[in-house]
């Protein structure tokens, strides 16, 4: 994995001056962290401050509202339902997608001219803009005579409206979306494969162990770094991934496919509440920090104990 | 090449029959693209590629939008957007990987921290500031956010540890500054490395939608993502659907000729980078 902690640093007699060195590395580190400051720091800052106040009148400063903003955000239906959607759509595109991804991962492993043509069409949907998979599937879906509908008829099933039921509109672009991410996971999982040591494999196949004792007891547990990883992926793609949305059903219908980051979006742009939609930002980034805590802390823990047995 | 278990056949059938699926909505999108432009709508769902192949819904689809404004819009971006990620990515991993300094783990955490917060997650705040700086409806605007990468300099901060600390002490002593140093020595040895972040960086932009719809007005700065959902939405409502999969087509074909041409370069790259 790319992102190791900082291993001690090994002293460097050759470079600069011991009482220069620090001032160089600031220097250096300078242009990234004015960057940041502009624009990781600051609008943590400016949502959290923007969160506290109301919309300017005209003429007038925005009057400062206290939490008044979290409170009619907790009590808006519309928040809410964008937070239910967001929640169903991370569940359904989060679990499949992961698993989809290993269970690729591991029928590809072997190298073979077949398996890597394989991995090839799975990854694909990885590199296409999520507007243009969407401006694809728009087709896909259209009713009656729609790619799905039309080939569902060839075995007597009819197709629902698939953007077009409240029921069915969300599940569509769930569908969409581990189409496009499930490859994306399975190249973590390929490469988190590679990693899981030959002798363990040899030495569970000596105890007698099967397929799927050397996948629960071996695979399964190696993999656990990998899995925390691509968890938390996954976990950030489900709150910056909209444009689909945009191009299917721009939240309808009633409401069904509204997501958070939309749902922040039109506060922002069409209503120009700005301290709503800031109140909504510190809330579901507040969310992904605990969740992608919570997952990476559970899945290590795992892995402690796993090392310590 | 091992030769397979039995097992390993049929996980490979079944893969095979799953990955004939994944293939066939790109594989509609280019048969629906080489069809005219007025075929009935009930034979737009068909899988059959029509003979002879027609160029007309390509040539449709080219002059209905501005293909050429936003190709060379998206170009500019992202490519604008790796020149300044590759200078302040190589400062700030030397930084991290050579120079020990105080307060340097709670500087590698506050760049952790954007592997987290993306900036999209902060449209509206990036919004105001690209506002303040002056930069709205402008190119750079949508770029800006985007000049630092902590994952780009997590990435070549690896690769720089692993160069031997001799080379640098020897071109040390040759009287090369740190500039020199880093032309000569570091960077030409983390050639793979940049070549993988800068797959990974030029893809992932090219992809950027919400964020320039947000910043770019002017229809002569729209970049190909923005243009092709203006597109399709027309073209829906005229169900003109070969012209729609044509457009939908120019904006991808790129990505896939050049996919096709590295394939195996694209596949590590990705694998190396995890947060974009």
């Amino acid at each position: 994995m790319a992102l190791a902690l900082p291993a001690p640093l090994r002293v460097n007699a050759a470079s600069a001056r011991p009482g220069r060195r620090w001032m160089v590395a600031w220097l250096l580190l300078a242009p990234s962290l004015v960057l940041l400051a502009l624009f990781t720091y600051g609008p943590i800052l400016r949502v959290l401050h923007e969160s506290l106040y109301g919309s300017p009148l005209p003429g007038q400063a925005a009057p400062f509202l206290g939490l008044d903003n979290y409170a009619r955000l907790l009590g808006d239906p519309a928040f809410r339902n964008a937070a239910w959607n967001t929640a169903l759509y991370a569940f359904w595109t989060i679990l499949p997608g992961m698993g989809l991804g290993l269970v690729l991962a591991l029928a590809l492993e072997a190298t073979s001219r077949v398996s890597s043509v394989l991995r090839a069409v799975f990854f694909f949907p990885t590199l296409v803009p999520l507007v243009a998979a969407a401006s694809i599937f728009v087709f896909l879906f259209l009713p009656g005579i729609g790619l799905l509908d039309r080939y569902l008829a060839l075995i007597g099933i009819r197709g629902p409206n698939w953007l077009g039921d409240p029921d069915v509109a969300l599940y569509a672009i769930i569908g969409l979306t581990v189409w496009k991410n499930a490859g994306y996971y399975m190249l973590f999982f390929l490469a988190g494969l590679q990693q899981v040591q030959q002798d363990l494999y040899d030495a569970a196949t000596i105890d007698g162990a099967g397929v799927l004792a050397r996948l629960r007891h071996v695979t399964l547990p190696a993999l656990r770094p990998t899995m925390a990883f691509v968890f938390v992926i996954a976990l950030v793609n489900v709150l910056v991934a909209v444009d689909h949305v945009f191009v299917l059903t721009k939240g309808g219908p009633s409401g069904t496919t509204d997501l958070i980051l939309f749902f922040i979006y039109r506060q922002a742009h069409e209503n120009h509440d700005l301290g709503f939609a800031a109140a909504a930002t510190v809330v579901s980034v507040a969310v992904l920090l605990l969740i992608s805590g919570l997952g990476i802390e559970t899945l290590e823990r795992g892995l402690r104990k796993e090392e310590g047995a | 090449m091992t030769r397979l278990t039995p097992r390993a056949r049929l996980g490979l059938v079944l893969t095979g029959a799953l990955a004939i699926l994944w293939i066939v909505p790109f594989w509609w999108m280019a048969v629906a693209a080489l069809r005219p432009a007025a075929v009935p709508v009930l034979e737009m769902g068909s899988l059959l590629p029509s003979w002879p192949p027609s160029l007309s819904s390509l040539a449709d689809a080219w002059d209905s939008a501005d293909f050429p404004v936003y190709y060379l819009n998206t170009t500019v971006m992202v490519l604008g957007i790796l020149a300044v990620q590759l200078v302040t990515v190589t400062l700030a991993a030397y930084a991290f990987a050579r120079l020990r300094f105080k307060g340097e783990r709670v500087v590698f955490y506050a760049f952790l921290l954007q592997l987290l917060l993306v900036p999209p997650i902060f449209i509206v705040p990036n919004l105001i500031t690209v506002v303040d700086l002056g930069l709205y409806d402008r190119l750079l605007g949508v770029m800006a956010p985007y000049f630092v990468s902590a994952f780009g300099t997590f990435l070549l901060r690896q690769t720089f540890r692993r160069i031997p600390v001799e080379l640098e002490e020897a071109a040390r002593l040759d009287g090369a500054g740190l500039l020199m140093l880093l032309r000569h020595v570091y960077l030409p040895l983390s050639i793979p490395a940049l070549v993988a972040f800068s797959i990974v960086s030029v893809t992932s932009h090219w992809n950027e939608f919400l964020w320039p719809l947000m910043v770019v007005n002017s229809p002569d700065r729209q970049v190909l993502t923005v243009g092709l959902a203006s597109f399709t939405q027309n073209a829906e409502s005229a169900s003109d659907w070969s012209v729609m999969a044509a457009g939908t087509l120019l904006v991808v074909l790129p990505l896939l000729v050049a996919f096709l041409a590295f394939q195996r370069r694209f596949v590590n790259s990705f694998v190396f980078s995890g947060l974009k």
